[in-house]
């Protein structure tokens, strides 16, 4: 069945600019925010919005504007970071036990990948945390670690299929090296799903980020995350909801867009997956 | 078909609902649910420091040979009187008859030095053993007579018998009685759903007074969101130590609730590593004192709950000396202060905070307030058991955040090796001569002194004292307003 | 098939063994020390000591991890440090609130998930599958813990429909029960059903291009007709393994729900126990967790193996 060419690309323009919207709103808080972030103001808290603060102050009188800024500036860094070690150690993995298939080192990757897949995500994060202390540097950690399996078995299946190819078998018999043929034949032929992938993973990220900070272990005060700014403000759901509602929508919409935007990546590139989730 | 369905569910939906009305209904109420923040991780109180262990048992489950009652005097408990010797140095205690343990068995003297001599024994495990390090022996007279022998005079004897480190046990009871408290008090231990909460009985074979309750809920809630939502939909009707002080305002608007302020013991105090080699200089430890803006603190972190303090000792102590003047905000004397000890460039320091909400918050409050006189600081929130290990004890820090909850505990400043690293001799022989001094004026004289002699020194930042800030049902009376020793005193509490 | 079977029980074995060990060993790196933790600020040495040989937290590592796989054979997971009572019955005391709720959660999913599936797949390239596709991705970009903590104050604090947290018990009986439950598991599933509603559509179209389908269509048979008939059964089974994953993921991933409606279940204890230090509690936890995951794995892998004997070489 063909694609629907009406609304496959809305959704992927609609992902792609969301995204960039707060990519956007992350870069410009390096150079300008509308208050400084560091600057409390105790008695100019929980105020509403108003012309002087577009989305109101937080608990400790904080321009909400400016904390969401620079709150996604950190989440979205954080998230990053994590694909980056996913992606970095994952990749290589992947590669390697493909150009090996069979092999006991393909066995060993896979098999601890199983393992790690099979340990709860959140309690081991936590426990990384409990362990080396809260920083964004743990969290990075205990997210890129749940990265790595994600990686290293994508771009093993997709590498095992290319190895069939009768240019890379050509290629073998000409002598050259497995990392040559992984570097030059095979990776450039699985970008696209690594980028479809790292999209999800980013989001899933932002998402996870969220959740340990919530629960008080991710970056330290006084850096701002989207999830910091849930938590910090969580007992003032009821009495002032401005406060959870904007980060909340912020990840919501954070996440949304690269979904959005992953999707229809992946159904511009590969025709074959089209409709899947 | 559908519709059947969804009328059974809508069906459900609004027994579910009336069952929540039911429960807020108004017949004569004789249980009441208490919410702590957190879990005791046993019930002996003479077996560890836990806060949350005195919380659930004192004067509930467990009594002493004194208490204390509200206003943080002493009174009789198990002890109706007791004489003191001449030379101060011996106590004789008079046992009220006709006690008995929960088990049935009858409460004697000798339970009582079995309990003294078991807490002050070399393998002890008690949490406070300094209370009882001044005992030479303990000698069952009679039935009811208990003789305690002192090395020294000690006129906070009777004081120290009121601990919740103190109460009686029976010696057959003595080794479960974590899991299974055996004690002379008013209620019964029930159960105790672990992670979730302890449910007590009344006793109705107590000595003493009746109580009006017959059944006590311990529930136990750490997330201050979560113990906000319990509190505002009635499955709780206490909350005496109420975590989010963010949310009162929404409480003391609501008919339905009460919100009781007392005073705590806990002195809330910027500690400081005095052997750390910025902080080792009184001038930046000055510096620091004059860079804080304390009812900043008291706004933001504890939404205006707490008394500013300039001094490690409670402003509700009739020996308070009010020293708040003497670190006044003042950061220009401030920057001064770290220009002539050679910190004119900045000055970094790590801030390390254990979980309440007053050092998470006021710890950035204060980051903020002393980058504006040019220190630096890095912030780590830890747990409390990362805090033990690094700052308590490993005394790897600069400065950190916490309440000091123990009454009367300025002594700690005696000790060199305490996690502060305040080493002044004359502060220690002040504290000796504090010991054996049973003159009330003398005494009251000396703790002025000491107080004094903390504060000169900028041993730490003295912030504020804790507020006890709680939620109750307004028809609920009888709780404890104020916190001499952490206690949830149920003897008292009925139903409106 | 004998082989087979033999050779799945055999991995699970195997990685239940690795897992183990790995878990020890990781657990044993975790500074802090529960003793000091339990004793308080002005404990002296020698109480600690005291206390630190009565936990047994002394000896070579080998010699306890052998100890504690012993007592894991005997369903003995030691006794709690902090506790100082069987981790074994804590456990079970907590799997009472767990499991309902991980079922409860499950069963939402399902019910949500199959029929918003199976309408998108039918409708597909319509606005309505675009619709439902759009809010399923909503579900999934919306962090479980706020929507629990909206979800709560909407309607428990301001309608008060329903209990704001905390677990009656099932001698309250069911109603009330299950209304406790009920909130926490409408949290849980939301992001859960969106995603097992995507899988359902994409499986159920996937199916639908395979050549017997299109024969069954030829016949004279309705979209519809065909998708019942046909089609369900092919589908399920990427579908079947998602909810395996799920019902795993739900027992344990329910920590930040527990804590926003104080339910103490399993991810409150394994929580509070890493911040008190109760690591053979963790340990105890995680192990179960793992085993939970390994164990549907391999039931699954089973169940294929069954259905499909190709896939019983792998």
């Amino acid at each position: 069945m063909p694609p629907s060419r009406r609304t496959l690309p809305t959704a992927f323009v609609l992902g792609a600019v969301i995204t960039a919207i707060f990519l956007a709103l992350a870069l410009a808080s390096f150079f300008w925010t509308p208050y400084d972030v560091t600057k409390l103001a105790v008695m100019q808290r929980m105020k509403l919005p108003t012309n002087l603060h577009w989305l109101g102050t937080d608990n400790m009188g904080r321009d909400m504007l400016s904390m969401i800024m620079v709150g996604t500036r950190t989440s979205i860094a954080v998230a990053l970071v994590a694909v980056g070690v996913g992606v970095g150690l994952g990749l290589p993995l992947g590669l390697l036990a493909a150009s090996r298939h069979g092999s006991l080192l393909d066995e060993a990757v896979m098999r601890s990948n199983d393992l790690v897949f099979a340990f709860p995500s959140l309690v081991i994060a936590i426990l990384i945390t409990a362990a080396f202390g809260p920083s964004a540097f743990n969290a990075i950690l205990a997210i890129g670690i749940f990265n790595i399996p994600v990686f290293a078995r994508l771009s093993r299946g997709a590498a095992l299929s290319l190895w069939q190819l009768d240019y890379v078998r050509f290629a073998q018999t000409a002598g050259k090296s497995a990392l040559r043929i992984s570097v030059e034949h095979i990776l450039p032929n699985i970008l696209n799903v690594l980028i479809v992938q790292m999209t999800i993973q980013f989001s899933l990220g932002i998402l996870a980020e969220s959740g340990l900070s919530y629960i008080g272990l991710g970056v330290q005060p006084p850096t701002p995350s989207l999830g910091r700014m849930l938590a910090d403000n969580r007992t003032l759901t009821a009495l002032a909801p401005h406060l959870t509602l904007i980060p909340g929508m912020a990840i919501v919409l954070i996440v949304l867009g690269l979904n959005l935007l992953g999707d229809g990546l992946r159904d511009l590139t590969d025709p074959k997956l089209r409709g899947r989730t | 078909m559908r519709r059947s369905f969804t009328s059974h569910f809508m069906a459900g939906a609004v027994a579910i609902g009336l069952s929540a009305v039911a429960f807020g209904g108004a017949w004569a109420q004789t249980s009441v649910t208490i919410g702590m923040q957190l879990e005791p991780p046993h019930l002996d109180p003479t077996g560890g420091a836990a806060a949350a262990i005195d919380e659930v048992v004192y004067a509930n489950v467990f009594e002493g040979l004194t208490r204390f009652r509200s206003d943080g005097s002493v009174a009789p408990a198990l002890a109706k009187s007791w004489d003191i010797s001449d030379d101060g140095k011996t106590y004789t205690f008079h046992l009220n008859s006709g006690v008995s343990f929960h088990d049935g068995s009858s409460l004697t003297a000798d339970d009582v030095k079995f309990s003294l001599d078991r807490a002050r024994a070399e393998d002890s495990t008690n949490a406070q053993k300094a209370l009882f390090a001044g005992i030479e022996s303990v000698e069952a007279v009679d039935d009811t007579t208990v003789k305690v022998m002192l090395a020294n005079p000690d006129g906070a004897f009777v004081t120290k018998m009121a601990w919740g480190d103190a109460v009686i046990l029976a010696p057959e009871s003595a080794a479960d009685v974590g899991a299974n408290p055996v004690g002379t008090g008013p209620f019964k231990f029930d159960r105790w759903v672990r992670g979730d909460r302890v449910e007590l009985v009344r006793n109705p074979d107590y000595w003493g007074d009746a109580v009006a309750l017959e059944q006590a809920t311990f529930k136990f809630i750490s997330d201050p969101n979560a113990a906000f939502a319990a509190v505002m939909s009635g499955d709780i009707d206490a909350f005496p130590g109420y975590p989010a002080p963010e949310t009162l305002a929404a409480f003391e608007a609501d008919p339905r609730f009460n919100v009781v302020v007392g005073s705590t013991e806990g002195e809330t105090i910027l500690s400081t590593n005095n052997k750390a080699e910025a902080l080792s200089d009184v001038r930046v430890r000055e510096a620091i004192a004059h860079a804080i803006n304390r009812q900043e603190i008291i706004d933001g972190a504890m939404f205006g709950f707490g008394t500013p303090i300039g001094t490690h000792f409670a402003p509700h102590n009739p020996d308070y000396l009010d020293l708040t003047g003497q670190s006044n905000y003042d950061p220009a004397r401030s920057k001064e202060l770290l220009k002539a000890a050679g910190y004119e460039n900045g000055l970094k320091l790590t801030l390390k905070l254990p979980p309440p909400s007053y050092a998470r918050r006021g710890g950035e409050i204060i980051a903020a307030q002393l980058r504006e006189v040019g220190i630096e600081t890095e912030i780590s929130n830890l747990e409390w058991a990362q805090w033990l290990e690094q700052v308590f004890r490993g005394k790897d820090y600069d400065l950190t955040i916490v309440s000091h909850t123990e009454p009367m505990d300025i002594n700690i400043y005696a000790r060199p090796g305490y996690y502060f690293q305040y080493d002044n001799p004359a502060f220690q022989d002040l504290m000796k001569t504090l010991d054996v001094e049973a003159d009330p004026a003398k005494r009251s004289a000396l703790y002025k002194q000491a107080q004094q002699m903390i504060a000169d020194d900028y041993v730490n930042g003295y912030l504020f004292q804790l507020a006890r800030t709680g939620v109750v049902n307004a028809k609920l009376k009888g709780l404890w307003q104020n916190a001499p020793t952490q206690a949830n005193d149920l003897t008292a509490v009925h139903w409106d | 098939m004998l082989a087979f079977l033999t050779a799945r029980l055999l991995t699970m074995i195997a990685s239940l063994l690795v897992a183990s060990l790995a878990i020890f060993v990781m657990l044993d790196l975790v500074p802090g020390d529960p003793a000091s933790l339990m004793l308080g600020l002005n404990a002296t040495p020698e109480a600690l000591n005291a206390l630190r040989q009565e936990l047994g937290l002394d000896g070579p590592w080998p010699q306890r991890y052998l100890e504690w796989i012993a007592g894991l054979l005997r369903g003995d997971f030691g006794v709690s440090y902090t506790y100082r009572v069987p981790v074994t019955g804590l456990i079970v005391e907590r799997l009472a609130i767990s499991l309902p709720l991980a079922i409860y959660a499950l069963g939402l999913t399902i019910v949500l998930a199959f029929p918003v599936g199976l309408i998108a797949a039918a409708s597909r390239k319509t606005w309505g599958d675009v619709t439902i596709m759009g809010l399923t991705q909503l579900g999934i970009a919306v962090p479980n813990f706020w929507f629990a903590i909206q979800l709560q104050v909407l309607f428990a604090l301001v309608l008060r429909w329903l209990p704001a947290g905390s677990f009656p018990g099932w001698e309250a009986g069911l109603l009330p029960a299950l209304g406790a439950l009920t909130l926490p598991a409408f949290a849980l599933a939301l992001p859960q059903a969106s995603i097992l509603a995507r899988v359902m559509r994409s499986s159920v179209l996937e199916t639908m291009h395979q050549d017997y389908m299109r024969s069954a269509r030829a016949k004279g048979l309705s979209r519809a007709g065909t998708l019942v008939k046909h089609g369900l059964r092919n589908a399920m089974i990427p579908v079947l393994t998602i909810i395996g994953l799920q019902f795993a993921f739900l027992l344990a991933g329910a920590i930040i729900i527990e804590n926003v409606f104080y339910l103490s279940g399993l991810g409150n204890l394994v929580f509070k126990a890493i911040s008190q230090r109760d690591l053979i509690v963790v340990r105890a936890c995680v192990m179960v967790l793992v085993f939970a995951v390994i164990a549907v794995n391999t039931v699954v892998d089973l169940a294929y193996g069954l259905v499909d004997p190709r896939l019983r070489r792998r």
